[in-house]
């Protein structure tokens, strides 16, 4: 991503900020901009009746940007879950591929319109394809890990997933896999207080997910997940560790879900106004926006050229996604087994 | 051509692609220094090490999530559930994950992944060492699920099912593993997943059987042929995807049915092959299609008079295929 002007390096020198140059910070700060930008309109869409659902990552952005930060992209795995817009545009998902995927149109990169808005899959950045019961990403990054440990290559495996989940023994079965096998694996759970409806309090009897990781028997690590700097440094701690043969580490970030679950759902039934409107005031875009002009690396010039340049993207990739075709039914039939290879 | 039991052949198939394929592993519970509860992996930990031969956790829904992940990678995993009725946990792992996850991605992620269990009653196992749990999954496009029924399949469809680029089910009869014993050609051999094998050409009815009932289906027709009735015994070894043609081909020669399973009878699999026949081979029939199956109760109760009652043999078939000949 070119991100323009570039600031001058002597006010960075000052200010380490995480020991990050300019232009990554810049490149964090658009990718969770863009992704803002394309999420809020993908809910004008479902308003107006134009997508069929949507569901969220606004309130994530700093816990996913930093997430990807701290990984060697396209070299490790990435076995997200659908809560994770930011993460995979920070992959290279584009902003064409989400709006395909919304309006379930030919070319859309990770079903081929096959599977509900969110569920990703980009191969050539070796993010696994997901589904919508949760926790059954974990056991596969877990696999994933394993199997880089077996064939002894350096690549590490994250798996991301909601509080909610680790209620799931699925995700207790990863992480004891993960914890035995002393695996490169990384799981990040985005606490963001509600599953659906239900809060935290409701999941479980502790006050951290993470506390939990010291029954695996591997370090569990709570960071500000509205602080993209913290999460990116928590993250690098724990991928280092892991590239290094020292095993897994369960980061929990705590963010909030500032909008409903769904497009489907309505948060009003179960939470105020008020604790909603506190959330926001925290929200993750404008803390960083402000970090970054005090740091004089953000001028009010550079920041409308990033916004310009976000709804020009959101647009364009609006505009492409209506006029595509939908796909073939035909190709509903196909594609269920994978041909068996040519006999040698 | 050497002899052995199905579960020696099972186990060669395993050796044959451990050397073969560094990619391959195994893994599931005492599949390491115990050689699985049935002995199927023995003598594999000491040959390949605890890099290839991996005792899992006792944890049989991760046994196949950690599957799942490591075929996504690359890997080859064979993935041993101790038995068959402990297989529902990793349901959602089979099903929603492994099955779907070609399909669901537009081809980029493949699970080559083999699921083995020993599966099935008689041997005094009680409601959760006897399941039958096979239409469950034979139900799920983008499985494939493969019953053996004597030591050659067993040895050249698992050696199939290791490299098929697709989740394949593979349930053993766990009655026969000692029991059955056959021929296995010497050397490298595959048989392939898909075809069933008419294993008792015949005239006069068509039998269509798999794993330990298509071994009592050969003896029942032994006991009929005494009788001078010409059984037919097609052996489906590949029960999804379902081979029509070679069970349309048998009844439109034979003009009658028997499907015989020991899974309760109800929405079993010889339903399927029922609707099969009504609806393909209608004007063919002579006779009502018919099915032997087990009784529509929880399971396999242990009492060995329960277990008698429940589980067909080739006395209840023999009187099966004797009615439906007089039909």
């Amino acid at each position: 991503m070119a991100i323009t002007s570039a600031p001058a390096r002597s006010r960075l020198d000052q200010e380490p900020l995480a020991g990050l140059p300019p232009e990554t910070l810049l490149e964090l700060y658009w990718q969770m901009l863009r992704s803002r930008r394309l999420d809020e309109r993908a809910w004008t869409l479902h308003r107006q009746g134009k997508i069929a659902f949507h569901i969220s990552a606004m309130g994530h952005e700093a816990a996913q940007a930093g997430a990807a930060c701290a990984l060697r992209r396209g070299h490790d795995y990435v076995v997200p879950y659908y809560r994770d817009l930011t993460l995979v545009l920070s992959l290279g998902y584009t902003p064409r591929d989400f709006m395909l995927g919304l309006f379930g149109k030919q070319g859309e990169v990770t079903s081929g319109a096959r599977q509900m808005p969110s569920h990703w899959s980009l191969r050539s950045a070796n993010v696994v394809s997901t589904s919508s019961p949760v926790a059954t990403q974990i056991s596969h990054a877990a696999g994933l890990a394993l199997a880089c440990k077996l064939r002894g290559d350096d690549r590490v495996a994250l798996a991301c997933i909601g509080e909610g989940a680790t209620s799931q023994g699925e995700w207790y079965e990863g992480l004891n896999w993960a914890a035995v096998h002393k695996l490169p694996f990384i799981c990040l759970v985005q606490n963001n207080v509600y599953a659906i409806s239900v809060p935290v309090d409701r999941q479980m009897a502790v006050p951290n997910v993470a506390d939990r990781a010291a029954a695996f028997g591997m370090p569990g690590v709570v960071v500000d997940g509205n602080d993209v700097l913290a999460v990116y440094e928590a993250m690098k701690a724990a991928v280092d560790r892991a590239r290094a043969g020292e095993g897994p580490t369960l980061v929990e970030a705590k963010t909030y879900r500032v909008v409903p679950h769904s497009s489907d759902d309505d948060d009003r039934s179960y939470r105020t106004r008020d604790e909603v409107e506190l959330w926001k005031k925290r929200d993750p875009i404008l803390r960083f926006r402000a970090k970054l002009e005090a740091a004089g690396l953000l001028t009010p010039d550079q920041q409308s050229e990033h916004e310009a340049r976000a709804q020009a993207e959101v647009d364009e990739a609006v505009q492409f996604a209506q006029a595509a075709p939908y796909p073939d039914v035909a190709l509903a039939a196909g594609g269920v087994y994978a041909p068996l290879p040519q006999e040698a | 051509m050497p002899e052995m039991t199905l579960i020696e052949a099972v186990r060669q198939a395993m050796d044959e692609e451990l050397a073969r394929d560094d990619r391959v592993f195994v893994t599931g519970e005492d599949v390491g220094r115990r050689g699985g509860v049935f002995r199927a992996t023995l003598g594999l930990f000491e040959k390949y090490g605890p890099g290839r031969i991996i005792d899992s956790p006792l944890a049989e829904l991760s046994i196949v999530g950690i599957g799942v992940g490591a075929a996504l990678y690359g890997l080859r995993p064979i993935c041993e559930i101790q038995f068959a009725d402990f297989i529902h946990p990793a349901f959602n792992q089979i099903v929603n994950e492994a099955a779907k996850m070609y399909y669901r991605s537009n081809g980029e992620w493949l699970v080559p992944l083999v699921i083995r269990a020993p599966y099935g009653g008689g041997i005094s196992g009680g409601l959760y060492h006897s399941q039958s749990v096979e239409a469950f999954f034979a139900h799920v496009p983008g499985l494939k699920v493969v019953i053996p029924s004597n030591p050659r399949d067993a040895k050249g469809l698992l050696k199939s099912a290791v490299r098929d680029p697709n989740p394949v089910v593979f349930f053993e009869p766990k009655k026969g593993y000692r029991l059955i014993k056959g021929e296995v050609p010497e050397g490298e051999y595959t048989v392939p997943i898909g075809p069933a094998n008419v294993s008792r050409p015949g005239r006069d009815l068509s039998v269509f059987a798999y794993g330990m009932m298509h071994y009592y289906c050969l003896k029942a027709a032994g006991t009929l042929a005494g009788e001078g009735i010409d059984v037919e015994v097609v052996d489906l070894r590949t029960l999804y995807p379902v081979d029509k043609a070679a069970i349309l081909e048998s009844v439109r020669k034979t003009g009658k049915a028997l499907v015989v399973y020991e899974d309760n009878l109800t929405m079993g699999y010889g339903a399927e092959v029922a609707a099969i026949l009504a609806d393909e081979a209608f004007t063919s029939l002579d006779a009502p299609v018919k099915r032997l199956a087990a009784p529509d109760v929880p399971a396999v109760p242990f009492s060995h008079p329960f277990q008698e009652w429940f589980m067909p043999n080739p006395d209840k078939i023999a009187a099966a295929m004797r009615e439906l000949a007089a039909y």
